[in-house]
């Protein structure tokens, strides 16, 4: 997919300036989102999900302006699938419903399509046996597949995730992360806002890095972890690295 | 030994006592409360007299429908009134929001005998209600409105931005998100509560008798006022007012279960 935008950036109500003007013009099939905590991730993923308005610029999806219109917003969103940090699916209802009520709302599935495109994605992420139960009742991992299983329901030209592995525990990292490798493999294109460099630099093909609201580097994940041009970036990797086994 | 006594006498919190044990510890309870009363009216030498009920049963018995047309009618009354102030103490409107704080503080804050007296005069002399049981039916939904107005509050701020920000991202319409998301959201949580409100509106209608609704505690009175007998009156009472109040808890507990989501 085809991602631009110009001059985009984001000041917040009490005069904090979150992202400072931007510019970006790429296709893109893998990005990863990466920078220190607090430097405007979420909040560039956030707008290109359509989820809040930028203050200045515009985003234009596949050479398609996104609209500030709320309707058409509505249109947009629901073409697209997100993943959130944590408690994302809704509380009150079970694995399966949080993927049948999009389907059967917004995409205009029967109530029978929608329960077998459902139970199909939730067999295929290996949780055929937790379709009944609530969200309370699955582990972080497994919520977060239920999560992936609903944004990719209705075949989305484009996944986002934010750092959908950060409130998860160490061993079901993985298999929240195979999942969206696979759904590359399957030629989905995603973004995702990680702290996963493993991930980030082998299973994305470009890399956005972002500090302190600035868009710092961008480029092909092999070079911009092996050869960082910024000082900030060196600082950050050098950071990461200082415990790794 | 010591491992039976606890099997027998004890089970933890939360845990279904085992049915036996249970059967047993409820004996016990019952024989020490009846024995307590029981040694009580000794000391009083008073003997049971319960004829009254079968001499009064028509006038009993309306008394205990008009408390329950009086519960029935307040519950509906001050759960519109409940819910138009919560959504009023949310407005973006100064007035509204002022007028709905003001009102749940005020009625909360003061007692409901104090209100009925006042509200008796201003409903009933001032706008003209005539009838009694409608003047009492408003005056208890404005007392009650202001608590359900609370317990509904607490449930709409409980509710998580995250749930409402997924609905935008899956791309449901707000009037959908209200439907599919919040409103279920809000009476799983409110629900309870609620209906525990409810067993309160039944039992706070008994001080209506204070301006004279011939209702079921009113009825009570007029009876033992004739007959002097205040222990058997009252005890009889207490039980016609369990029979409204258990029902309402059981069916609390029976939500509480169900929409219990959370865990």
């Amino acid at each position: 997919m085809r991602v631009e935008f110009h001059n985009l950036s984001k000041r917040f109500d009490d005069n904090r300036t979150v992202l400072e003007p931007m510019d970006f013009t790429d296709d893109i099939h893998t990005l990863a989102v990466i920078g220190p905590s607090g430097g405007g991730k979420s909040t560039l993923l956030r707008i290109l999900g359509g989820l809040i308005t930028p203050t200045t610029g515009e985003i234009l999806m596949d050479g398609a302006p996104i609209s500030r219109d709320e309707s058409a917003l509505q249109r947009y969103r629901a073409n697209l699938g997100f993943v959130f940090q944590q408690s994302g699916l809704f509380k009150h209802l079970n694995a399966l419903e949080n993927i049948t009520l999009p389907l059967e709302k917004v995409h205009g599935y029967s109530k029978k399509e929608a329960i077998e495109r459902a139970s199909a994605l939730l067999t295929r992420f290996g949780l055929e046996n937790d379709a009944q139960k609530h969200p309370a009742a699955l582990s972080g991992g497994q919520q977060q597949r239920v999560a992936i299983a609903r944004a990719i329901a209705a075949k989305p030209k484009l996944l986002l995730l934010d750092e959908p592995t950060s409130a998860l525990d160490p061993e079901y990292t993985t298999e929240v992360l195979d999942i969206v490798d696979e759904l590359k493999n399957e030629g989905l294109d995603f973004i995702i806002v990680t702290h996963e460099m493993g991930f980030a630099r082998h299973a994305c093909e470009k890399i956005v890095f972002l500090c302190e609201g600035r868009l710092m580097e961008y480029g092909e994940s092999a070079e911009l972890f092996g050869n960082p041009q910024t000082s900030q970036l060196k600082n950050f990797l050098g950071k990461l690295l200082e415990w790794n086994v | 030994m010591k491992n039976m006594l606890k099997h027998l006498f004890c089970s933890n919190p939360g845990k279904k006592a085992h049915p036996a044990a249970a059967a047993l510890n409820l004996l016990l309870v019952c024989g020490l409360l009846t024995a307590i009363f029981w040694l009580s009216l000794a000391a009083i030498n008073v003997a049971f007299d319960f004829s009254f009920v079968v001499t009064f049963r028509t006038r009993l018995w309306r008394g205990f429908i008009v408390t329950l047309e009086l519960s029935v009618l307040s519950m509906l009354i001050s759960l519109a009134i409940g819910v138009l102030s919560a959504l009023g103490q949310g407005s973006r409107i100064l007035a509204i929001r002022y007028l709905c704080n003001i009102y749940v503080k005020f009625i909360r804050g003061t007692p409901l005998i104090m209100q009925i007296y006042l509200f008796f005069y201003i409903i009933g002399t001032a706008w003209g209600v005539t009838n009694r049981l409608l003047a009492g039916a408003l005056i208890l939904s404005i007392f009650e409105g202001a608590y359900i107005a609370e317990i509904i509050r607490g449930s709409m701020l409980s509710i998580d931005a995250s749930q409402l920000e997924a609905a935008r991202a899956v791309g449901l319409t707000r009037v959908q998100t209200a439907r599919y998301i919040i409103v279920p959201q809000l009476v799983a949580r409110t629900l309870p509560a609620l209906t525990g409100q409810f067993a309160s509106i039944v039992k706070d209608s008994s001080l209506l008798s204070m301006i004279s609704v011939i209702e079921l505690t009113q009825t009570m009175r007029e009876i033992s006022a004739t007959n002097f007998r205040l222990f058997e009156c009252y005890i009889f009472l207490g039980l016609l007012y369990l029979c409204l109040t258990l029902p309402i808890t059981f069916v609390s507990k029976r939500m509480e279960r169900r929409f219990d989501y959370a865990s």
